[in-house]
């Protein structure tokens, strides 16, 4: 007598003709031993997504294709990649040439790496536009927002593999933004590097963290994203809530199985953007310089700095707010912050915002610009928290850099409109958003160009305007006159 | 004297004007079809740069690409100049650290040197066109040569033979809507070919090095037509395929 592991109703198979008693009983079998019915029906089969699903909404679908596309052809390239200082740019040349399909296999990967951020900031650009970070999808976008910063370390790990001229000084430049931070910034650094200079030691660590560390982080954290999704049901373009709105047998009225509905829907957006893809990948794997520089088809020369060194083209926005802040710029950067404070002590309704206003705002001056007059003096002198002030404006720049990323996990609690999609949105916030995208493009493009006057001085703006459509968004999003959201979705 | 925009102007190709570049590029007229050529610019390949310049990465067998069989290569390539194995890397002799002192710096490796010299003024092959064009004597240079493309460059003109000599000569070109005096190479003393043969000479060496840079460029083109072709009808049959799932959903 044999005992199930659990008592499950049998799963039935019908459809499959012939086939259909053994693989009915094969699934039973395996279904008392494993949720594999009740995953498919929680994630797939029943789990009910909105009807109206637009254009927008194919990329978090495309985004997970190219993981596994990473993934997969990442490990054949592992296959036959040295990461050694002394072979790892033969060896690529070999994956190119001596390896079948290596080419087809390296390019894949190097037009992915850039796809994927093309299809991430779409889908983030999503979720500014029809509020997908709003409640109940806060640990939705906080999951995501910790993918996105690991898909940049990530990115930064794995361009320096090549071991090309911009592999190893974007290396070199972005760690070396670790020395200008006080008290711990020169040993951080070369504690990153695990050498004085980028080298082999380096090479090897982000050999490990690119194939192995980053990778399983990515996985877990994608599964997380997908678990919190599917807890709280998917947004829409019109920000309803469908779960709000259900029929006699329970289900949202304005939601579609997710198979076969969405599969089959996804299923043509994959066909078009593999096409997308491969019209790259196959006809202009380099992408004007873009995908792959052409600086980097150079060995790595540590005696020989290139003239001119951009990161690639994902990185470039944050990398023009780094350049941007310049001694300078210091004055206007004080300026905003006492600006901010004032606009939060006279029209915040709370109290403890006021308090804290009024106890942040003079330190972080302080930090900025010292007693002012020009004047620096040193705490701490001669012990290890020996620290100049004001800080330099480079410290500034890695500071502020690093905000541009972070300041994406506040927006759930620094929107405070009464509707979610910019649908019905009002004109404020139209303008905010458009004007944040235009911003965040042309600091795009002035990050991969030689420093000039006037490039720094629109990147200064595009700073302020980046951070001001963030820090204003509690009180643009109340302002503003929102129309009526509908009770049903829109088709 | 005053250098300001030198244009190398043999027989005044199309040029590709581009901000940022010091040195309007010539347009190569390569075609990565043409089998001949690509074989006679492997030919100068190995005869000329393959003493001082390296290709680490580039075995001589697959120059099976271009059409020609194994013993061809080993005869014609291989057995003359390394007299090593068929399936051998090109590498060189030349201690880079001699090569330093003679030159001021090493030869690079030549590889992939046409993609590396791409820019946003032009394609790495412009770029070896018109450097490969533009040596002229000058006497101020350890090695008796300069280059409008490279400006003190510590190569000497390789194939000096074959061009002859050119040397900077004042000359008028139309910029935009004015008359400009500027300085561009004449050539003073031929050499073996003739100035529109030594032109055809070096896209040939040009094509051998674009193709040298990326050799499966031509079957990655091919394949990605088969693959777009396919794409294209699989977006029609998914596209059928959504319709009708999605017919009843309104």
């Amino acid at each position: 007598m044999t005992m199930a592991a659990t008592k499950k109703e049998p799963v039935v198979i019908e459809g499959a003709g012939a086939l259909n008693t053994p693989l009915s009983g094969l699934l039973t079998w395996v279904d008392q031993r494993f949720p594999l019915m009740s995953l498919w029906k929680d994630h797939l089969a029943e789990y009910y997504a909105p009807k109206n699903f637009n254009f927008w909404y194919y990329f978090g679908l495309l985004a997970m294709l190219i993981l596994v596309l990473q993934i997969v052809t990442g490990i054949f390239l592992v296959m036959h990649y040295k990461p050694s200082a002394a072979e790892a740019f033969a060896s690529v040349e070999y994956i190119m040439r001596d390896v079948p399909g290596g080419w087809l296999i390296r390019y894949m990967h190097s037009t992915g790496a850039s796809a994927f951020f093309v299809v991430i900031y779409l889908h983030m650009f999503r979720g500014l536009m029809y509020g997908s970070y709003r409640a109940p999808r806060e640990l939705v976008w906080i999951f995501g927002m910790i993918i996105y910063l690991c898909l940049m370390a990530e990115a930064f790990f794995g361009y320096l593999l090549p071991w090309g001229q911009m592999s190893y000084w974007g290396a070199q430049v972005i760690i070396n933004l670790f020395d200008a931070l006080p008290i711990i910034g020169p040993d951080l650094s070369t504690w990153i590097r695990g050498d004085f200079v980028v080298g082999d030691a380096t090479l090897n660590r982000f050999f490990a963290f690119h194939v192995i560390a980053i990778p399983l982080a990515l996985l877990a954290l994608v599964g997380a994203h997908i678990m919190a999704l599917h807890e709280v049901g998917s947004n829409n373009p019109d920000g309803v809530e469908i779960k709000e709105n259900k029929n006699a047998a329970g289900k949202p009225v304005d939601g579609i199985p997710f198979h076969p509905y969405y599969t089959v829907k996804d299923s043509l957006g994959v066909v078009v953007f593999a096409f997308l893809f491969c019209m790259v990948m196959f006809f202009a794997p380099e992408m004007g310089g873009y995908f792959l520089e052409y600086n980097n088809f150079i060995p790595a020369d540590p005696l020989k700095t290139p003239p001119h060194i951009a990161p690639v083209w994902y990185f470039t926005p944050y990398y023009s707010i780094l350049r941007a802040v310049t001694e300078d710029f210091m004055f206007w950067l004080a300026l905003g912050v006492a600006a901010y404070a004032t606009l939060i002590v006279f029209t915040s309704r709370g109290c403890l915002s006021k308090i804290l206003a009024v106890l942040i705002a003079p330190v972080v001056i302080f930090l900025m610009k010292g007693v002012g007059f020009g004047m620096t003096f040193t705490l701490f002198r001669g012990t290890f928290l020996e620290i100049t002030l004001p800080l330099e404006a480079k410290v500034w720049g890695v500071i502020l850099m690093g905000l541009a990323t972070l300041i994406f996990f506040l927006l759930p609690w620094l929107d405070k409109s009464p509707v979610k999609s910019i649908r019905y949105k009002g004109v404020l916030s139209r303008w905010a958003l458009t004007i944040f995208v235009a911003v965040f493009l042309i600091l795009g493009y002035y990050g991969t160009q030689p420093v000039t006057d006037l490039g720094t001085l629109i990147s200064q703006i595009g700073t302020l305007l980046y951070f001001a459509f963030f820090l204003l968004m509690p009180w643009y999003t109340q302002m503003e006159q929102t129309r009526p959201v509908p009770s049903r979705v829109t088709m | 004297m005053i250098k300001k925009i030198i244009a190398v102007l043999l027989l005044a190709p199309a040029l590709a004007f581009a901000a940022g570049s010091d040195v309007p590029l010539d347009r190569a007229p390569i075609n990565p079809n043409d089998m001949p050529s690509l074989q006679r610019g492997a030919a100068l390949f190995v005869n000329y740069c393959l003493n001082c310049h390296s290709a680490n990465y580039m075995r001589y067998n697959r120059l099976t690409d271009l059409g020609l069989n194994e013993k061809e290569i080993l005869d014609n390539f291989v057995a003359r100049f390394s007299g090593g194995k068929v399936g051998d890397l090109m590498k060189i002799t030349m201690d880079l650290e001699d090569a330093k002192t003679w030159f001021g710096a090493a030869p690079p490796d030549l590889t992939v040197i046409a993609r590396s010299r791409s820019s946003h003024a032009g394609s790495g092959a412009d770029w070896l066109y018109t450097y490969m064009r533009g040596f002229y004597r000058d006497g101020s240079r350890p090695t008796g040569w300069n280059n409008v493309a490279f400006p003190n460059v510590g190569m000497p003109h390789v194939l000096w033979g074959l061009q002859g000599e050119q040397e900077l000569k004042p000359a008028q070109r139309r910029a935009e809507g004015y008359m400009a005096t500027v300085e561009k190479p004449v050539l003073t003393k031929p050499g073996k070919l003739s100035p529109l043969e030594y032109d055809r000479a070096v896209a040939d060496l040009v094509n051998y090095l674009v193709y040298m840079a990326e050799p499966a460029a031509q079957s990655r083109k091919t394949i990605g037509m088969l693959v777009l072709a396919f794409l294209t009808g699989l977006i029609f049959l998914v596209y059928a395929m959504k319709k009708s799932y999605w017919k009843d959903v309104h």
